[in-house]
């Protein structure tokens, strides 16, 4: 399967992505603006708490082609970051010590050829690096096969996606024979001691639903997923990080397909739970592109709107005292975010 | 529009059923809600029951609601269709069960 760009999709164009988002709204106000609607909770203009993550886009590269992703990745993506912006990236941490966290995303981040040599230089910043591993690229070249061990020797937190405890909406959303990889490679994981207790190398789990319904409560997958993947497969994790699925890229491709588009914007805003929206990530977070682009989150990113002017936009002028009196960039796709318990890249935010 | 009994957008209106009778749409809606929190059954296995329910009392719009719901929660297809078999099971037994009734009046009636 093609990205949206590779088949020359409308899609692929982010402008018209903003379009049909914006057009609800702009034909007769069935679906209320988010601004407003942030508005009327005291939430508007958003701005920062204080950046303590920077999230890094090094690429779109990736070894799977999934039906809902955002980013819109895949094997004909070639966009990646390179070590010179890497470089800026680091200048940029160690200038900015409240900054502790780097989660490190594509893509499958794994296919940069830079990134063991960024996650090397990140550890010795003394920072607590995060990897958004797809799990399949374990298995997908010998050269990636002791991937398990470079995250066990640099402690760094292993983040994978896995849409449900079984093959069949894995595959449906991941792709044929994902989720039979998917367990050898989180295996091969348990084996180094990641998700085991004591461990103290931390193994969580991402789940977006495979289709257009939102996730249910965090609290309860984890314990299905928990007692699903030890009974069938002697697979340990520690955390399930439940993510509602945006409107972008191919999961707005599969929405406007699959005639659903209309209910679930509709099912987004009705859910619209302003406790989450005091909680959003792009609060505490700033993205940087594979370009070294400054954006609020990696959604924006993909939807290629910057972060506000007067805020520095590139990663070479990043300076987090400034950036943290931006206003946050906001559309439609936030509602995203603030459905139900709240989503982010670290599950709900409401607990 | 098609003149039907049954219009989906109308489940998205269950809530105004209260506008005519507010006290006890209140209730009945605390109540509701107070069944499907989690308690000895998790909310997964109450959403489960629901849609067998659903099915046995023929509600379309239960039946939406609580196929949704089940996906929600993380209920497999697989569990979904056995709560189904059991509806589907209990209504065909109460069916048939009462044919030991009309045996009874069979052997009643003839010699």
């Amino acid at each position: 399967m093609k990205s949206l760009q590779g088949q020359h999709h409308q899609l692929a164009d982010s402008s018209f992505q903003l379009e049909v988002l914006q057009a609800p709204s702009r034909q007769g106000d069935r679906l209320p603006a988010f601004a407003d609607r942030l508005q009327a909770h005291g939430l508007y203009p958003l701005r920062p708490t204080g950046t303590t993550i920077l999230q890094v886009n090094v690429g779109k590269m990736c070894n799977q082609t999934c039906r809902h992703c955002h980013v819109d990745a895949g094997p004909d993506r070639k966009e990646i970051m390179t070590r010179s912006t890497m470089q800026l990236c680091l200048d940029a941490l160690a200038h900015s010590p409240q900054i502790t966290t780097v989660d490190l995303t594509g893509g499958a981040p794994e296919m940069n050829p830079d990134f063991r040599w960024f996650v090397e230089e990140l550890s010795k910043l003394g920072r607590q690096v995060m990897v958004r591993c797809n799990l399949t690229i374990i298995l997908a070249n010998k050269k990636y096969h002791d991937l398990p061990d470079f995250f066990r020797k640099h402690g760094v937190h292993v983040v994978s996606s896995l849409p449900y405890f079984q093959a069949s909406r894995t595959d449906a959303q991941r792709g044929d024979g994902v989720f039979e990889k998917s367990i050898k490679a989180l295996q091969l994981l348990n084996a180094v001691g990641y998700g085991l207790e004591g461990s103290g190398l931390l193994l969580d789990l991402v789940y977006n639903p495979s289709g257009a319904f939102l996730p249910g409560s965090q609290a309860s997958l984890e314990a299905e997923f928990k007692r699903r993947l030890r009974s069938g497969y002697q697979v340990e994790f520690n955390s399930l990080f439940c993510i509602t699925n945006l409107p972008v890229s191919r999961y707005l491709d599969y929405l406007v397909q699959s005639g659903n588009y209309d209910s679930y914007m509709e099912k987004l805003v009705s859910a619209f739970n302003p406790a989450a929206a005091a909680g959003v990530m792009c609060r505490n977070t700033v993205s940087v592109g594979w370009d070294g682009y400054l954006y609020d989150c990696d959604f924006n990113q993909m939807l290629e709107l910057q972060v506000a002017h007067g805020a520095p936009q590139h990663i070479r002028d990043f300076d987090a005292a400034v950036l943290d009196e931006r206003d946050i960039v906001l559309n439609q796709h936030c509602y995203g975010c603030t459905a139900g318990a709240g989503s982010s890249c670290g599950g709900e935010t409401v607990s | 529009m098609e003149n039907t009994y049954y219009n989906p957008a109308d489940l998205a209106k269950f809530g105004n059923i209260s506008e005519l009778q507010p006290e006890m749409g209140r209730k009945f809606f605390d109540y509701y809600g107070e069944v499907f929190r989690e308690g000895a059954l998790t909310e997964r296995e109450k959403a489960l029951i629901a849609l067998a329910v659903s099915h046995a009392v023929q509600c379309p719009y239960c039946i939406d609601a609580y196929s949704t719901e089940c996906l929600q929660k993380g209920a497999d297809e697989n569990q979904m269709m056995e709560a189904v078999h059991v509806a589907a099971a209990i209504k065909g037994g109460a069916a048939l069960v009462h044919g030991v009734q009309m045996m009874n009046k069979i052997k009643e009636l003839t010699m």
